[in-house]
């Protein structure tokens, strides 16, 4: 076995005779380093797998319909387009929050949070709008189904993440707090970029699949 | 320090040295047994006393266990079902069971075994195994486990509650539509298995994403992904494969529930829909869902081979590229369980190629087995016994196999006993042998007793000839045109004497099953004590007392080979540092395992099982009422929420161990 095998990431582990001493290594790691990381990737590859089926399902219905949508009219374009605009400016701010998060600047972090979770509020109040001009309704056949069972998944996304930041927004106010939890929210930001992320082939599919 | 001669090595047992680190007067782990630290560390990792000690409990050999010895129950429950099935059909016309209440007892029973047992009962044993054999402490996310299996419970319950009361799902376990849809399933059975699969989804994907970074990060320093036991790489390939597969099935379940509760038209022809669509998804995750059973059976034969071969595996590599190449081919088979639908024919063609190629990886696997025992000086012990009871029942299953996959064959059989034999050949030789060759191999490791090895033999040939004898015939009947999923037949068929002997067969799986339970109980009183390594293998959850203690290991050990207690003494043994008063692990680097941080694991708390509970109700009160799926939600956001928040006192003492990057 190479010596070179011991080499951390950052602090080393020393070795004391026939043992490895890690009490000097950090309590905690961004990114790739945290158990964090690798679980959101996970729960991210979940949901994707599940978008992307849904989009299947979307483009599958369509390969067997006459008309698609069945009465021809497609969801009115403003509020898609409004709501991927705000989402788009939404990835800056939450780029601030985990910049200051893992800087561990806890009021700097705090103001940023508040910024996210005001864009949240401004997506989720857009989406209701969303739902009001899909023009079809979700039992009016597959057509609706499909838009509406597209639409809801990534309103769940939306709203879950955004209760999220207002939960990390609270506990910011903690004390004392954990090194730990600045690790979350860099990862809760990073959970928003997938939903930032999924929304452009879902905008697309849903706004444009009804127009091609 | 020189190579040592002992075998197996002494390398992993802690130094009789107090364990104190510029850490102050803090304990750490590390220290001997018997000193203050070393009892503070089991202190630490021991879960609460008492009836909220246990809702509370997260260590992995808990919920591993658990899921064990429910999965096992679900298993016997589901086999008293299919003994009934074997009654019924013992004779012509008989009328024991009526109709209605058969197509529930096809269906749950095969609901029962592929969703609360098979997939649970793999998952509990990488929970159980996993931490031990990569030398960590607990799992990732240990209340991610503990809540995950409330949820199977919850929905284990769910199911044959509904049972009881005349609700039992009985479209088949693959509840195609129409049959479940809104037109024709009526009443709420076809919701209840709609419910059933959004738990156990739900519990399969948390426990896949809990295991996944277990291994990726919490491995000893030093194990390399090229020194990983075979067995944590067939559970990592599970876990990657369920995180594609299962949300598939959750998603198809659930729009199937928003046809039937919220008037959408996903799978109403008359509407734009297509019922084909629900046959693709179904598939889609269908048949990876074998995978997910077969491949950690994989994990065990490669485990148990080179014990009783004496001698490391085989073509170690190859049996891991196959594990991997079996994981990417299983998603590409779906269609062969549609090959009686008005698919294009250049479509079954690929199909069928793609059958017949998943051969190959599996082929690799069995030969370089064959060159282990060949190599080796083989000690013939029950897990063996199991183990060759695989080859032999597996390899019928998969001539079955190359048959079903082409596309003339399968028509003329298809929804026949012929299919009926095949899937039983493949499952039971492909899980079930190799899991009670787990079993008898982990056994002595998990209660510290070993079973007898006379009663083994007993259940060995018992199940041997009882699963043959059941299944064997059906493969004739198939042929002879006997549809499965029937609830009588007239004697003109001539089906009664072949479906006789299948009864009698059934007979003998229940006598086999009695002696494994007699068996177990026996030891559990007074079976031979079993010691850290009864069987001298080579893996590192051998390293440790049997059963383990509650901190699995005094000092975390520092590994360099895949066998560490077949090497020879390295130079560094052991890991020092961590913790013993908050319960704290090491992660390593994906590849190379090179220690990274330490990590404080979650301590056992109330949350996981409220918020089980929370999702429990919302699920079955959304089978109810339609404004349920909305409001329902609140209470589950509730407890995740005081699942997340920061408990004071807890903080406090984290805080103090902390070290920023």
């Amino acid at each position: 076995m190479s010596a070179d095998v011991f080499k951390p990431g950052s602090v080393p582990a020393v070795r004391r005779g026939d043992a490895l001493d890690v009490s000097g290594l950090p309590s905690y790691g961004f990114a790739h380093r945290s158990l964090m990381w690798w679980g959101n990737a996970g729960m991210m590859t979940i949901e994707g797998v599940a978008f992307a089926f849904m989009i299947v399902i979307y483009f599958y219905l369509r390969s067997r319909a006459n008309a698609w949508p069945d009465d021809g009219r497609p969801p009115d374009l403003l509020f898609g387009n409004l709501n991927l605009a705000i989402i788009l400016a939404s990835a800056w701010p939450n780029r601030r929050a985990q910049r200051t998060a893992v800087d561990r600047d806890v009021r700097t972090v705090r103001r940023w949070l508040y910024v996210c979770s005001a864009f949240g509020i401004a997506l989720c109040a857009v989406r209701w709008f969303e739902f009001q001009h899909l023009n079809v309704r979700w039992d009016d056949g597959a057509y609706g189904s499909v838009v509406w069972v597209l639409l809801g998944f990534h309103t769940f996304n939306l709203v879950t993440d955004v209760a999220d930041t207002f939960v990390l927004t609270a506990v910011t106010y903690v004390d004392p707090l954990e090194g730990k939890r600045f690790v979350d929210i860099a990862e809760n930001c990073g959970y928003w970029y997938f939903v930032v992320l999924s929304w452009l082939p879902i905008y697309a599919v849903i706004y444009f699949g009804a127009r091609l | 320090m020189g190579a040592s001669d002992t075998f197996p090595s002494r390398a992993l047992e802690p130094q009789r040295e107090g364990s104190r680190t510029p850490r102050g007067e803090r304990l750490l782990d590390g220290a001997a047994p018997g000193t203050p630290a070393a009892a503070r560390l089991e202190r630490t990792w021991t879960d609460k006393p008492g009836v909220f000690g246990f809702l509370c409990a997260n260590g992995h050999k808990t919920i591993g266990l658990r899921f064990i010895v429910t999965a096992l129950a679900f298993f016997g429950a589901a086999g008293v079902m299919g003994g009934l099935m074997r009654h019924q059909l013992a004779t012509a016309n008989s009328h024991l069971l009526g109709p209605d209440f058969y197509d529930q007892l096809f269906t749950m029973h095969g609901t029962t075994m592929m969703f609360l047992f098979a997939v649970p009962v793999m998952q509990g044993i990488a929970l159980w195994l996993v931490p031990l054999m990569i030398g960590t402490r607990n799992t990732a996310f240990p209340r991610m486990s503990a809540c995950a299996y409330w949820l199977y419970l919850f929905g284990g319950l769910l199911l044959f509650g509904a049972f009881l009361f005349n609700t039992g799902p009985d479209a088949g376990w693959f509840a195609y539509v129409p049959l479940a849809g809104p037109q024709h399933g009526i009443g709420k059975r076809a919701d209840v298995w709609n419910m059933l699969i959004t738990y156990s989804e739900a519990m399969g994907l948390m426990v896949a994403v809990d295991i996944a970074t277990t291994i990726l990060k919490l491995r000893a320093p030093g194990m390399t992904l090229r020194e990983m036991p075979l067995f944590v790489w067939a559970s990592l390939v599970t876990s990657v494969m369920i995180i594609f597969a299962m949300p598939m099935v959750m998603l198809a379940a659930n729009l199937v529930q928003f046809d039937r509760m919220l008037g959408t038209h996903f799978f109403n022809p008359a509407e734009g829909g297509d019922p084909l669509l629900w046959q693709h998804l179904f598939w889609f995750f269908g048949h990876p869902e074998v995978y997910f059973i077969f491949v950690p059976a994989l994990g065990f034969v490669s485990a148990i081979i080179p014990t009783f071969a004496r001698r490391p595996m085989f073509g170690h590599d190859a049996i891991v590229l196959s594990l991997i190449a079996t994981g990417f081919l299983a998603f590409g088979l779906w269609v062969h369980h549609m090959f009686a639908t008005n698919l294009p024919d250049l479509g079954k063609s690929f199909f069928t190629a793609m059958s017949f190629s998943i051969a190959i990886p599996t082929a690799l696997q069995i030969f370089c087995w064959i060159a282990t025992i060949a190599g080796g000086r083989l000690v013939l012990r029950t897990p063996f016994l199991f183990v060759l009871g695989f080859f032999f029942v597996l390899l019928i299953g998969g001539l079955t196999g190359i048959m079903l996959a082409s596309v003339p064959l399968d028509l003329q059989v298809h929804d026949t006993y012929f299919v009926v034999a095949h899937l039983h050949y493949v499952l039971i030789g492909g899980a079930v042998f190799p899991l009670f060759a787990a079993i008898y191999y982990w056994f002595p490791k998990i209660t510290g007793r070993l079973l007898s090895e006379r009663l083994g033999r007993w259940q060995f040939w018992l199940f041997f000839v009882g699963v043959n004898l059941t299944f064997f015939p059906m493969h004739v009947l198939g042929l002879a045109g006997m549809p499965r999923r029937v609830y009588t037949y007239g004697p003109e068929t001539g089906w009664g004497a072949l479906s006789f002997l299948s009864a009698a067969g059934q007979v003998i799986n229940d006598i086999s099953m009695f002696v494994f339970l007699f068996n177990v109980a026996r030891s559990l009183l007074k079976g031979e004590r079993a010691g850290a390594n009864p069987w001298g293998a080579g893996t590192l959850e051998w390293s440790v007392a049997s059963p383990p203690p509650a901190a699995n290991f005094l000092a975390l050990p520092v590994v360099a080979s895949r066998e560490p207690l077949w090497a020879p003494a390295a130079e560094v043994t052991r890991v020092v540092g961590l913790s013993a008063e908050i319960r704290e692990g090491l992660t390593t680097s994906v590849i190379d395992a090179r220690p990274d941080t330490r990590y404080a694991y979650p301590r056992p708390e109330i949350w996981p099982f409220v918020a089980a509970l929370a999702v429990t109700v919302w699920l079955i009160w959304s089978v109810w009422s339609v404004p349920a799926f909305a409001w329902g939600l609140i209470p589950p956001a509730i407890a995740f929420i005081a699942w997340y928040w920061p408990d004071r006192r807890e903080a406090m003492e984290e805080v103090t161990w902390e070290k920023a990057p």
